[in-house]
């Protein structure tokens, strides 16, 4: 019987007990930011799925008169009142959503995975390849935003699918420089290092020890990215670089269409105003309490 | 039951240092670690498109030393003058500028990544950091058999997982629990066991309890010697503070910005240290008896620890060195040399100094004096 079996000691559970998951979602459930943005969230989702169900008339049809000098306001019957060629407002809203949420989540999905093939060959291998990848980033990342995508949308030649691959594109290299500097990171960390000691090969190194660390950041950044993606999608929309299909409502080209009557009915841009806003608002208070929560600075 | 099965292995560390190795080398009388010309130099990079390199961060400078089998060597020196990169430097965690690492007389640079992956199961690192060394989303029961099933642990994996926590004083319920549900002793504790999962022959601790309440260090220090005697392990063990490594140790090295000043056998460096940031290591550490606390006289360095980017040229240490002489000690640099038996050192002027004919520079009262030996964190 040796010394160290006879000090044998027991296992204390910290008080800070508990998963790393556990732990942040406690903390984002006190949060009332985290509560606010969740409750937008879940509300936008809901009726962008829902909208079928939800709107009260046919997204492309007109359902009442008007003419370019008396278009009418909020009713009982339309409770947005009627747009420019005499289609219920409070639908294409509604149908606005869904098109903002199909948009956001296809390119969200589309740029995520771009920038996490990028990121992954980078963090994985460094060296050169990671120095080609990241001057490449570091190139397109110098473009604003917004811009490039405009000019990726015209070049595709307008329509949903030309704006969706566009703000992909956009967020490939954001994608692509969170998860390498977050790999390269977690390369140098002493248990990566006792991996590697043990004799863990390359591969289960990568994908079993520094790919599952570096996802946090990832998954925070695509709730911010959603925003942002439905506000740039909005804005492509409004430049008329999107679909020309009128059973398509989308927020941006909406605020487009109702700006020559802007003086007589300036209701038809506060509503898709309003909509884009709480959308991307909801998105971005969830991303920041959620990057919040997982931060490990913020942990007592 | 002091014996735990051979694990993974067929060949035992033991049979496979019996020629094994290319060079067919490990005769006995070899020191099973010995280390030759060791630096790493960390290059420093500027500007964003094409990165210039400006400067080198000396971590390691040209380190030799020898480590007998079943002995243990203590590594000590201030923080940040390169004692983790050494010991990753010799397990090739980090890539080695120049010099070489033989061990059991295999040349621990030359080899293919698969081979050095075999060889790696022989040499292991606890580390400085225990909740940093552990993957924070991985259960105990998976970290310790992680290093068997990559070596093709032919046993019962989970048999084998419950005998290292027991060797390591870890009850068999902590297989499935994760690292941050561990107090900081008992996750020094699962490090241990992973260090020793395959039977190693060499152990790099790295500061195995400076991030330890003191009340559990000792517990830990006693552990590792324990395993030490049951396992036939080598150590080195390292430390920012003579006083912990002081009784485990048979040799003890002083490291000072990336280089070895003095090494001795650990009785005779306590009893007449040589080096002159030894002595004032030495004289840091705080006496029992009151009486011979207040008469002694302590060596306060002056100045700061230079950067490892601009390592002083001549002596490394002469920009502090309270026995510094108008000769030599800015020009030359001194080599560690054996100046009498098991005594090695390197400083000019240390017979000298040792015979009392150079006495340090009277700067106790100097306000710019600063104590060494004691922890900046
Ligand atoms: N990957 C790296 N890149 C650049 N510099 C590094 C790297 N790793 C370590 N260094 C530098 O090398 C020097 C030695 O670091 P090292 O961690 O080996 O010191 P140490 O003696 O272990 O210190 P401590 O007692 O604080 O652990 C330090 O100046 C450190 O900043
Ligand atoms: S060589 Fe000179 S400066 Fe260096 S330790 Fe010896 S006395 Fe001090
Ligand atoms: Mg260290």
């Amino acid at each position: 019987m040796s010394l160290s079996q006879a000090e044998t000691v027991a296992v204390v559970p910290e008080e800070t007990g508990g998963s790393l998951g556990r732990e942040a979602w406690r903390r984002l459930r006190r949060n009332p930011v985290a509560i606010a943005g969740a409750i937008l969230v879940v509300l936008f989702v809901a009726l962008a799925l829902l909208a079928p169900w939800l709107a009260p008339y046919p997204p492309d049809k007109p359902v009442g008169q008007v003419t370019p000098t008396s278009i009418p306001g909020p009713s009982a019957e339309h409770w947005f009142g009627l747009d420019d060629l005499g289609r219920d407002e409070f639908t294409r809203v509604l149908w606005g959503a869904r098109w903002s949420l199909i948009i956001g989540v296809v390119s969200l999905l589309l740029g995520m995975a771009g920038g996490f093939l990028l990121g992954l060959l980078a963090g994985a291998f460094g060296g050169w390849v990671d120095s080609v990848v990241m001057r490449l980033v570091d190139m397109v990342l110098s473009v604003p935003g917004l811009l490039f995508a405009i000019g990726i949308a015209a070049m595709l030649g307008s329509g949903l699918d030309a704006v969706m691959i566009a703000i992909a594109v956009v967020n490939v290299p954001i994608f692509a420089r969170l998860l390498r500097g977050q790999m390269l990171a977690q390369r140098r960390s002493d248990y990566v290092l006792a991996a590697t000691s043990v004799g863990v090969r390359r591969r289960r190194i990568v994908f079993g020890h520094i790919l599952p660390n570096s996802l946090t950041p990832v998954i925070v950044q695509g709730t911010l990215t959603l925003a942002t993606a439905i506000v740039d999608a909005a804005g492509l929309a409004f430049l008329g670089l999107s679909s020309n299909d009128p059973s398509i409502p989308e927020w941006g080209r909406m605020l487009a269409d109702t700006q020559r009557y802007l003086s007589s009915a300036p209701l038809l841009a506060v509503f898709p105003g309003l909509a884009i806003v709480i959308a991307a608002l909801g998105f971005t208070l969830l991303g920041e309490s959620l990057r919040e929560a997982l931060d490990p600075k913020y942990r007592r | 039951m002091s014996t735990p099965t051979d694990p993974a292995v067929a060949d035992s560390p033991k049979t496979a240092s019996a020629g094994a190795f290319p060079d067919g080398s490990g005769v006995s009388g070899e020191p099973l670690l010995s280390v030759r010309g060791l630096k790493v130099h960390f290059p420093i990079r500027k500007g964003v498109l094409l990165q210039r390199v400006i400067g080198h961060v000396r971590a390691v400078d040209g380190v030799d030393l020898d480590v007998g089998r079943g002995m243990t060597y203590g590594l000590v020196g201030e923080s940040g003058c390169g004692k983790s990169t050494l010991g990753k430097a010799v397990l090739r965690l980090v890539e080695p500028t120049a010099g070489t690492v033989r061990f059991n007389g295999a040349d621990v640079g030359g080899q293919s990544p698969e081979s050095m992956r075999r060889l790696r199961r022989h040499m292991q690192m606890i580390f400085q950091d225990p909740l940093a060394s552990l993957n924070p989303r991985q259960s105990v029961e998976s970290v310790l058999s992680e290093p068997l099933r990559t070596h093709g642990f032919a046993g019962n994996r989970s048999r084998r997982v419950r005998e290292l926590l027991d060797l390591v004083g870890l009850p068999a319920g902590a297989a499935a629990r994760y690292p941050h549900e561990f107090s900081g002793g008992q996750r020094q504790r699962v490090g241990i066991a992973r260090a020793i999962a395959l039977n190693p022959e060499l152990i790099i601790a790295d500061e195995p309890v400076s991030a330890l309440d003191v009340s559990i260090q000792a517990q830990i220090v006693n552990l590792l010697e324990d395993l030490q005697d049951q396992l036939g392990l080598t150590y080195v063990v390292v430390a920012h503070d003579l006083a912990v490594v002081r009784h485990v140790s048979d040799v003890i090295g002083v490291m000072y910005l990336g280089a070895l000043v003095e090494e001795a056998p650990s009785d005779e460096l306590y009893a007449q240290p040589l080096h002159p940031y030894t002595i004032a290591l030495m004289s840091a550490i705080p006496i029992p008896d009151p009486e011979v606390e207040e008469r002694r006289r302590r060596i306060l360095l002056t100045g700061d620890l230079p950067s490892p980017v601009d390592v002083p040229p001549g002596c490394r240490f002469h920009t502090r060195c309270p026995f510094r002489q108008p000769t030599r000690c800015a020009e030359e640099s001194p080599d560690l040399r054996e100046m009498r038996p098991g005594r090695k050192v390197a400083c000019h002027w240390a017979e000298e100094i040792a015979a009392g004919t150079i006495r340090a520079a009277a700067s106790a009262h100097d306000p710019t004096a600063t104590e060494v030996g004691t922890p900046s964190s």
